[in-house]
């Protein structure tokens, strides 16, 4: 991205975004939170992808004979109270906890992306619109949407992932609007215009290109609030509905049995806990080695 | 300023009449007909009927529209479906138990934020700054429900001191009902503080790279007297944001937290109300929580202008 003349001078370029340089992955092997990051989340990836070839026990098997046994060795953490394995369970929940997080920031992303770049590049009174529909949409957090559609149509993983996904939206349009904006006031963006490209070629090619990396960062940081929405949405039993297991409804088993096995409420816990922050760790490693201007004070 | 409010006014009452067409169109457009609900499938269409014309269900949609809003100016949100009895009651009923959960939690996330940022602010890269810090890093990504649940089992389970849930009212005085919203408040408020904390403490030090800074320390006032009377007033605007923000997901998490200790909030209503297909109830109380959203939010801006004459109109 830096041109001929301001290299040539020697002036800093921080002016113009960086692009992620050749020297990427040597940086982010040094960056602490970066490496932590990746290592929880490919953890968790890693599990959702090993449930489907294997678990140590079929995850919906119920076994009321050998409920509720402490960990031994043929039950890494124990069974639950249907008997089931505390160990195949959670992973087989990572698969549902990663679904519902993909497809809603997909959502959220998309239709916000594309709102906050038609409003940055027409500005007037679509801007006005679309800024004053996406406040609006801020007055309801996910759990009072997933509230709305579940006493509608029912509560399941389709009206969670609508809930979350539709409040991940203005998040995504404040964003792309705040950023585009910037990158508007720009002389390139000038230069294209005076060439004659018109406000849909200037957003794809030059526009787009220019904001991706806050938008990655964003969409890391997002996923984060995804699960845990998703958590506390099948924990209140209007997400992901047994038998399919998931974190959240694995947490509401266990709160009836705390006297009896307290730790069958601690696992699915960390387990979510585990997701949340490697994503918050991967998106704050990823925004410093991505757009250095970002980095936040540490 | 004057104008500033009002405009910020304007926007308000725009985003209530925005958001009272949608939980309407959605919660009494879309399902088809709340008494057929109501009864279930098997029901015969006579009786359906007759319920339906009972809850004035028959009448168009903007006539039910503008009735509920009519009701809503004088304080009438109409009848309970299930029980019967004003919804205004059922709902006042609850709030002395969210309100009041709500407050505590509120103040609990400002005092820990506030004591956490300007200490890692003021002890910038010493150790005590990187331990509060990795500590806030945690903070968030705790799903509040299971840090309750955690709290539960140190404190209700262990220690014995402090009962799993329930509510003991305010009859008794103020302490036991305090002490019934003590676990579920802290629950709620040790997320949010951490957030909180994170965005004082690049707050402070932001400011603190301000020339002003500099002048101050420059004409003698030392560390602690900048900090205090110059840096913090000048910090709290991105900091007042962010708890305006919060108090949405705080409201938003009080319906999850309810749920965990068992308490008859305002949480608990709405679920009681889905399960039994109240859905006037549920419209109510889903138009409450984002009213009080966009109320916050709107006093916060206005608030802004107080603490920062620079804001004006233009800003917007």
């Amino acid at each position: 991205m830096s041109d001929p003349l301001t290299a040539a001078v020697g002036l800093p370029t921080t002016s113009v975004p960086s692009r992620p340089a050749t020297g990427f992955w040597r940086r982010a092997l040094r960056h602490r939170s970066f490496v932590l990051g990746a290592a929880l989340v490919c953890l968790v990836i890693g599990s959702a992808l090993l449930s489907l070839v294997w678990t140590p026990w079929p995850a919906y098997e119920i076994d009321i004979a050998s409920k509720l046994k402490p960990p031994s060795f043929s039950h890494w953490l124990g069974t639950d109270s249907f008997g089931r394995d505390i160990v195949s369970l959670l992973l087989v929940g990572a698969r549902s906890t990663i679904l519902v997080g993909i497809i809603a920031v997909g959502i959220g992303l998309t239709s916000g992306v594309c709102f906050g770049l038609l409003a940055a590049a027409r500005k007037g009174w679509t801007e006005e619109l679309i800024m004053r529909m996406s406040d609006f949409t801020f007055a309801f957090p996910a759990v009072l949407s997933a509230i709305m559609l579940a006493a509608v149509v029912g509560p399941g993983m389709l009206t969670s992932i609508t809930a979350i996904g539709i409040f991940q939206i203005p998040i995504f349009v404040r964003v792309t609007r705040g950023s585009a904006n910037a990158i508007w006031a720009r002389e390139f963006v000038l230069a294209a215009r005076a060439s004659g490209k018109g406000g849909f070629r200037i957003t794809i090619e030059h526009v787009l290109p220019n904001i991706l990396s806050i938008l990655i960062v964003q969409a890391t940081i997002q996923f984060a609030l995804a699960i845990l929405a998703e958590a506390a949405l099948s924990y209140l039993g209007l997400g992901t509905q047994p038998p399919q297991p998931s974190w959240g409804r694995m947490l509401n088993d266990a709160q009836t049995l705390l006297f009896q096995s307290p730790m069958l409420a601690v696992y699915p816990g960390a387990a979510i806990a585990v997701a949340v922050l490697g994503l918050n760790l991967l998106g704050d490693g990823l925004r410093d080695l991505l757009d250095p201007r970002l980095a936040r004070e540490r | 300023m004057s104008v500033f409010v009002l405009r910020r006014l304007v926007t308000l009452l725009a985003t209530l009449v925005g958001a009272s067409l949608i939980i309407f169109l959605v919660l009494d457009a879309l399902p088809g007909n709340a008494a057929q609900m109501l009864m279930g499938a098997d029901a015969s269409p006579d009786a359906v009927r007759a319920l339906t014309i009972k809850l004035g269900l028959d009448q168009p949609l903007t006539v039910r529209y503008l009735q509920w809003i009519k009701g809503m100016a004088v304080g009438d949100l109409g009848n309970s479906y299930v029980y019967g009895t004003p919804v205004a009651g059922l709902i006042a009923e609850r709030l002395v138990l969210t309100i009041p959960l709500a407050i505590m939690s509120m103040l609990i996330t400002v005092t820990l934020a506030l004591a956490a940022g300007i200490y890692t602010a003021a002890n910038h890269n010493k150790l005590g700054d990187v331990g509060v810090m990795s500590l806030t890093q945690v903070g968030i990504a705790l799903p509040n429900f299971w840090f309750a649940i955690l709290l539960i089992l140190l404190f209700s389970v262990k220690l014995q001191w402090l009962s799993a849930g329930g509510f003991a009212g305010w009859d008794d005085g103020i302490w036991p009902g305090v002490k019934s919203l003590l676990l579920p408040a802290i629950s709620l408020a040790v997320v949010q503080a951490a957030i909180l904390a994170r965005v004082t403490r690049s707050a402070v030090l932001e400011v603190l790279r301000e020339d002003f800074v500099r002048t101050a320390r420059a004409k003698g006032l030392g560390k602690r007297e900048v900090l205090w009377s110059h840096v913090l007033r000048n910090a709290m605007i991105p900091v007042m944001t962010v708890m305006g923000l919060q108090f949405a997901n705080l409201l938003a998490g009080t319906i999850v937290i309810e749920n965990v200790f068992y308490l008859p909030g305002l949480g608990r209503l709405i679920f009681q109300s889905i399960a039994n297909r109240d859905l006037i109830v549920v419209r109510n109380c889903v138009m409450l929580l984002a009213a009080m959203v966009v109320i916050v939010n709107f006093v916060v801006d206005v608030l802004y202008a107080f603490i920062d004459p620079r804001i004006k109109v233009h800003d917007l």
